[in-house]
Parts: structure tokens; C-alpha cells; sequence
């Protein structure tokens, strides 16, 4: 969050805040009803937080719960903030902060559209390979690709194809489970 | 199995089963199988008020002034929208209500029918919780849900949205189920751990003060009557904010005054150099904190809060307890009585004599004026007058709001309503109208502003119609007289817009509306009226004239700590205020 003009004395005095902002994934459950989604994020613009990434499915068909996955930016007491204010929300089963709780797996997907003819289209075709992605789509004159895994090997697979005729991105955002056996 | 019931007649028997018994409401075509029904019953009564607003202002004075969830009905599109500034009131200052707005029927709904708002969408983030009902089988379940979630934790407005097609439908009915809610599940017993840590730092503090709030009141009497055993034990000091005032006996000797803003210079010293800072149930809000760097620096500060989203919003502390204030102090008197710790009584005797000496300043005098009603007088002659009885006072917001916290003197909880959160002019009339339906034969008084007034005056007719006798008491300066002060304040007297040239004959006004009106003008005579109309059992419009000019003092100017208040109006206020403070409010 930034304050451009941050006054120095009134009621409403806000300190520069000192702490260094962190990134972290927040897992929801929730009922999957309708609006839902519209409280989470409803209440994460309201409050004036940030919103990174956000997937959100339906998890369980039978108790109609779906789990919604935030990532946010913020200093460790606005990430206090938004957990503990999601968790005033009624249809919250639980908020747990991924980043907090440790080792966490972080997946996404994302499909990438690369235009282009000869030399370019070979390396972007190589490369997809290197990355381990799979072509969805292709015509003579472009690929779509279909890449899966962390958020970082996608942003570097994306700034690969820039020069190779980069043309459109669509990304799912981040799924994300602790590690290990316990059930987050 | 049972007979099935109409939507309609399922909302009559649910709010029945929840004790209802009084309603605040305006019809229109939406709701009107809802009050169809309510013409064929008569297990409670519907208060018909003249705006939306009004209903809800009603149910939250009718909330506060019994401890009871207020129900408002309302119907869709305008009706519902009117109703937002009361929800989101409630809202922050944690008042039950449930709300049942009217709704198109399901199959128009998203096509901009007649009289449709997403009220869903636009309540969201000012409600407890809401409902939209697509289903008639849902109805009744949901509307016991919303009472437990407006009542429960920490209290707070629940909308339910009835499409007009599911009032008419057919469905089951389903008496309340055994408390309780799969996801919402409110805390409330303390940690027994931090409890017992909380007695010792207790025990230890040498500067100690009890900062409490609205939270007391909202856990109930015993919370008020468990926190003056706690005082009594303790021998601390106690200050509050504006919500929590009467949860303890302003008489008492512990008793600091209001905090904040516009507190007492001897309560904000206290927090500024207290060691020990115990909350209870109040959040730090800005007018109370002020200069948050500059906020009590030396302290280390105990939070007892039933909502967990409460701890280390705007200030760090060193030991949050989540609980019920109730729970939580009896839980802590328990502990204290098994211990029987020492407290450091010299060192007590030493602050409390630091406190007899801040009290010494009596910040809240004023000169007196012979030819003038000073505010404060009015409020101090109101109170003398009117302190035996049993009295309930309701306020708008501004000036005259902070000499009523500052000059009426309460004593018992659920007795000061007020808006504390929202600020909203116009809440004092018809949360009196509440209030009187509640307790028709106490003396219900709103402490009213010229300006205010106006907003809601519309409610005489709610109070004449049900023959509630409420005393709209104006201290009339014919200026709002709040921005006026901040005019001063901040922008070297250029009083852009806060002068009303044209102010009604409030006399004429109560007249016109089936009342009785009062007019005074010096403070000679001021006794007398105020006693001519406590006798009077009508609604009243008391016309208050009082010196135009008068400030409300003391105050914390913003941008500065609680040790740097201006006290009076000697001191030069048009300075008082840096630059850089005067971009806010």
C-alpha cells in the first residue's frame, strides 16, 4: 500500500509504517454460495488491499465448499488485518495463511499466445519444450501454449516469448496446498 | 407434517418465535403480503415511521435502550436504499438488527424492474451479514439465523431480501434450531492463560487505567456490574468512550470522564502516561487515539475484544484477549479473588494523586454568561433536572453530542444513545421515537442540534401518531455549529455554508405536527421550561437558544498527542492546528 502524501499530525494520523511489505497466499474455504466471492473481494477492495492473484472452485460437490486462493501484498500487520477480517465473514470456514504456515506448493497454469514465421517460431517451439510445455493450438502462423508450474517459471517462459512474437496471455492464477500429510 | 405457510405468514410466526414485539416499517408494494399479514395479527406491533431512515434509527435506539435485536421492515428499491445510512450506523456501532427489505419477484430480478436495487450488493460491506431468499423452504431458517448473527459475537445489522414472488409461495415452517452455526461461531470465554497473565500485569501496574467502550454495554448488564467490582477491587482509574458511557456510574470516584477528542483532560492524561492500559471492548478508534505515533507511549496495553479483527488494527498491544467482555471479567475476578495478588499502593496513591492534580485544571468550566444560555449550562440545568428520573437520552451528532457526553452525567448502561461511528446527524429524533416504544413511561430526551434536527424531523409525526412523548431538546445556535468550530479551527473563521438564515419556529413546528413546542432564551427562565415540558405528555420541540459562538472544549486538535489538548476559549485556536493537520479532518 502506498501513501503518496502521508501528513505528519492530525486524527487521522497514519505513521509511515516501517515494516517491509510481504507477499503472501492466503487458502479460504468457504461456502460455496451465491456472492461469496463478491464478500471476499468486496471486503479485500473496501479495506483498501491488494489482490495479486485470485483463483477460486468449488472443492467438495457434496458439502459445497469452495476454496478460494488469494495472494496478497502487504506488511505483516495488514496481512493480520485481512485474515482475521476474512474470518468475520459468515460463510468462512477458515483462513490459512500459507506463507505464514511454511512449505506450501504453488501452482499455475497458463496459456500463451506466440505469433510468428521461420526462425522465431522454431525457437519459441524449442523453448516451450525446454519449459515443458504443451502446444494447445497451432496454425502456420502461431502456437498457443499450454504451460503449468510455478508462478516464476511462467513469468520467465512469458519474458522468453516477448521477442519471439508474444501475442496474448491468459493465466488461471495460483493453486496453492501446504506440504505434507496435514489437511490444509 | 405440518401445515405449509405462506412466505408471508412464515416471516409473521418467525419473528414472533424470536419475542418480537415491536416493528419499525414503512410499506410499499414489495412488502405488501409481509403487511398484509401484519393488518391480520396482533402479537406485535408495527410502528408505522415517516422515512425509511427513521425506522432504522427507531430500531437501534429501541436495540440499545432494551439490549433486544430491533427489527425494521422495509420495502424494495427506494425503501431499501433509504434504509442504508441506519445499517451501516448499526454497523459500526455494533447494533442487532434485522432488517427485511422487500424484493421484485425473483423472475424480475436483474432486469431493472420497477422499484429494483441489488440491496444484496449494496448492504454487503454495511451489514453483519445478508440475505437474498430464492427459495420459500430457506425463509424461515434464514430468518433465525440472522437474528442469532445480529445478536451474537459481536453484535450488528443482518438484511434479509424477500423477493415478493417468496412471500406469496408456499413452504414449511421450521422453529428456531438449537444455537449454533457451522462456520460463525463467536468466542466467547477468554484464554484462561492470558487471563491469568492479565491479572498479574494487573496487579504489577503502578499508572494504571481501565480505557472501556460500547462493548461492555453490548455483553449485557452483568458486564457493567462485573466491571465495577473490578474497579472497586482494583482502585484504578476508569475512563470510556463515547459508546461505552453508563456502563459505569459517572459518579463514582474512579471515574476520569469521557476519553478522546473532546474527553477530559484528566482521562487523556491518564492515558497518555499510564504504565497499564486495559481495554475493554473499545477499538482504538481515531478519536480516541489521535496522534497514533504519539498514542500513550510508555504503556503496555491489554485488549480485551470480542472481535479478533479489533486486535492490532490501529494499535499494537501486548496482550489481546479474545472473549465477551462478561466471560472474560468474570473469568478475571475469579482469578484475582483465588490469587489475591498485592497491588503497589504506594505507587497507586502516588498516580492517583497525579490524577486529583489534572483534575484540579476542571477543564470542562466554562464562563459563565448572564445574558446568553451557554450550551453547557443547558445541558448541566437539563441534567440536574432530570437525573432522578428514569431517562433516556438519545443525541444527534455535533457539538451539542460531545456537551451532553461532557455535562450528563449517566449511570447505568443502555440509558446514552447515540451515533458514535457513523457520525449521522438526524439519529437522536427518531432513536427516541425507539427508545419511548420500548419504555413508554420513561422520559426520553433528545439532545438535539438545530441542524441535526431537520435531517429526521419528519419522526414527530411517528411520535405523535403512537402518542410517544419524546423531548427533542434543541440547543439552537443556528449554526452547525461543529463545521463552525472547525471553520475556526482550520480556516481562519470563513464560515462557508455552516450559517442556517432561514431557521423554522420550531413552536409553530411542534404545533403544526400535533406537538407542543417551547421556545427559551435566557438562562433565567430555562429551568422552569425544562420542567414545563418534563410535565408536558406530549412530543416536544424545546427551541434552546444558546450563545451562538461557543466552542466545545476541551479538545485534542488534530495532528497533536492526548498531553497537548487546547482547554478553552483563551487559548488561540486558529493556530492550534499545524499545516499539515489541517489536511484532515
Amino acid at each position: 500500500m502506498t501513501s503518496p502524501q502521508q501528513p505528519v499530525g492530525s486524527a487521522y494520523f497514519l505513521t509511515d509504517s516501517k515494516e517491509k511489505e510481504e507477499t503472501h497466499t492466503l487458502s479460504i474455504l468457504v461456502d460455496n454460495e451465491p456472492g461469496v466471492l463478491a464478500r471476499v473481494i468486496g471486503l479485500i477492495s473496501g479495506r483498501g488491499y491488494n489482490i495479486d492473484s485470485l483463483t477460486v472452485s468449488e472443492i467438495s460437490h457434496q458439502k459445497h465448499i469452495s476454496r478460494i486462493t488469494i495472494v496478497t501484498v502487504g506488511t505483516p500487520r495488514v496481512i493480520e488485518q485481512i485474515t482475521h477480517q476474512l474470518e468475520r465473514l459468515i460463510p468462512v470456514h477458515r483462513v490459512y495463511d500459507l506463507t505464514k504456515g511454511g512449505a506450501h506448493v504453488e501452482r499455475e497454469l497458463a496459456l500463451v499466445k506466440v505469433q510468428g514465421k521461420g526462425d522465431a517460431r522454431l525457437e519459441a517451439l524449442r523453448l516451450a519444450e525446454a519449459f515443458k510445455a504443451t502446444v494447445a493450438d497451432a496454425s502456420t502462423e502461431h502456437f498457443v501454449f499450454q504451460i503449468t508450474g510455478r508462478p516464476g517459471k511462467i513469468d520467465q517462459f512469458i519474458s522468453l516469448m516477448k521477442p519471439l512474437g508474444l501475442a496474448n496471455v491468459a493465466r488461471t492464477g495460483i493453486a496453492a496446498l501446504s506440504r505434507g500429510a496435514d489437511q490444509v | 407434517m405440518a401445515r405449509e405457510l405462506t412466505g408471508a405468514e412464515i416471516i409473521i410466526k418467525a419473528l414472533m418465535e424470536q419475542g418480537v414485539e415491536h416493528i419499525f416499517g414503512y410499506p410499499g408494494g414489495a412488502v405488501l403480503p409481509i403487511y398484509d399479514e401484519i393488518f391480520k395479527q396482533n402479537h406485535f406491533e408495527h410502528i408505522l415511521v415517516r422515512h425509511e431512515q427513521g425506522a432504522l434509527h427507531a430500531a437501534e435506539g429501541y436495540a440499545r435502550s432494551t439490549g433486544k435485536v430491533g427489527v425494521a421492515l422495509v420495502t424494495s428499491g427506494p425503501g431499501a436504499t433509504n434504509a442504508v445510512t441506519g445499517l451501516t450506523d448499526a454497523m459500526l456501532d455494533s447494533i442487532p438488527l434485522v432488517c427485511i427489505t422487500g424484493q421484485v419477484p425473483t423472475a424480475l430480478i436483474g432486469l431493472d424492474a420497477f422499484q429494483e436495487a441489488d440491496i444484496v450488493g449494496i448492504t454487503r460491506p454495511c451489514t453483519k451479514h445478508n440475505y437474498l431468499v430464492k427459495s420459500v423452504d430457506d425463509l424461515a431458517k434464514v430468518i433465525h439465523e440472522a437474528f442469532y448473527i445480529a445478536r451474537s459475537g459481536r453484535p450488528g445489522p443482518v438484511v434479509i431480501d424477500i423477493p415478493k414472488d417468496i412471500q406469496f409461495a408456499s413452504g414449511p415452517y421450521q422453529s428456531p434450531a438449537k444455537i449454533g452455526h457451522p462456520t460463525y461461531r463467536p468466542q466467547l470465554k477468554g484464554d484462561q492463560n492470558d487471563i491469568r497473565r492479565a491479572v498479574d500485569m494487573i496487579a504489577a501496574a503502578k499508572k494504571p487505567v481501565f480505557y472501556t467502550g460500547g462493548g461492555v454495554i453490548n455483553s449485557g448488564t452483568a458486564a457493567s456490574t462485573l466491571l465495577r467490582e473490578l474497579v472497586k477491587i482494583t482502585d484504578f482509574p476508569i475512563t470510556s468512550t463515547l459508546m461505552g458511557l453508563g456502563a459505569f456510574p459517572a459518579s463514582d470516584k474512579h471515574w476520569l470522564g469521557m476519553l478522546g477528542m473532546h474527553g477530559t483532560y484528566e482521562a487523556n492524561l491518564a492515558m497518555h502516561d499510564c504504565d497499564l492500559m486495559i481495554n475493554i471492548g473499545a477499538r482504538f478508534d481515531d478519536r480516541i487515539t489521535g496522534r497514533i505515533d504519539a498514542f500513550s507511549p510508555d504503556s503496555t496495553k491489554i485488549h480485551i475484544d470480542i472481535d479478533k479483527s479489533s486486535i492490532n488494527k490501529t494499535v499494537n498491544v501486548d496482550l489481546p484477549i479474545i472473549g465477551d467482555v462478561a466471560h472474560v471479567l468474570e473469568d478475571l475476578l475469579g482469578v484475582w479473588k483465588d490469587k489475591k495478588p498485592k497491588r503497589d499502593t504506594k505507587a497507586l496513591a502516588a498516580w492517583w494523586r497525579q490524577i486529583e492534580e489534572w483534575r484540579g485544571i476542571k477543564c470542562l468550566n466554562y464562563k459563565p454568561d448572564h445574558e446568553h444560555i451557554m450550551p453547557q449550562y443547558a445541558i448541566e440545568r437539563l441534567y440536574e433536572l432530570t437525573k432522578d428520573k428514569d431517562t433516556y437520552i438519545t443525541t444527534e451528532v455535533g457539538q451539542h453530542q460531545m456537551w451532553a457526553a461532557q455535562y450528563y452525567h449517566f449511570e447505568e448502561p443502555n440509558r446514552f444513545m447515540t451515533s458514535g461511528g457513523l457520525g449521522t446527524m438526524g439519529y437522536g429524533l427518531p432513536a427516541a421515537v425507539g427508545v419511548q416504544i420500548a419504555h413508554p413511561d420513561a422520559l426520553v430526551i433528545d439532545i438535539g442540534g438545530d441542524g441535526s434536527v431537520q435531517m429526521t424531523m419528519q419522526e414527530m409525526a411517528t411520535a405523535v401518531q403512537y402518542g410517544a412523548p419524546i423531548k427533542i431538546f434543541i440547543l439552537n445556535n443556528s449554526y452547525l455549529g461543529m463545521v463552525r468550530q472547525w471553520q475556526e479551527l482550520l480556516h481562519e473563521e470563513r464560515y462557508s455554508h455552516s450559517y442556517s438564515e432561514a431557521m423554522p419556529d420550531f413552536v409553530k413546528l411542534a404545533e403544526a405536527y400535533g406537538g407542543v413546542g417551547f421556545k427559551v432564551e435566557k438562562p433565567d427562565e430555562l429551568d422552569d421550561a425544562i420542567r414545563e415540558m418534563i410535565a408536558v405528555d406530549k412530543p416536544v420541540l424545546f427551541d434552546c437558544r444558546v450563545q451562538k459562538l461557543a466552542n466545545c472544549f476541551p479538545m485534542i486538535p488534530s495532528g497533536e498527542a492526548h498531553n497537548n489538548m487546547l482547554l478553552g476559549d483563551s487559548d488561540d485556536i486558529g493556530s492550534a492546528i499545524g499545516s499539515k493537520g489541517k489536511m484532515l479532518v
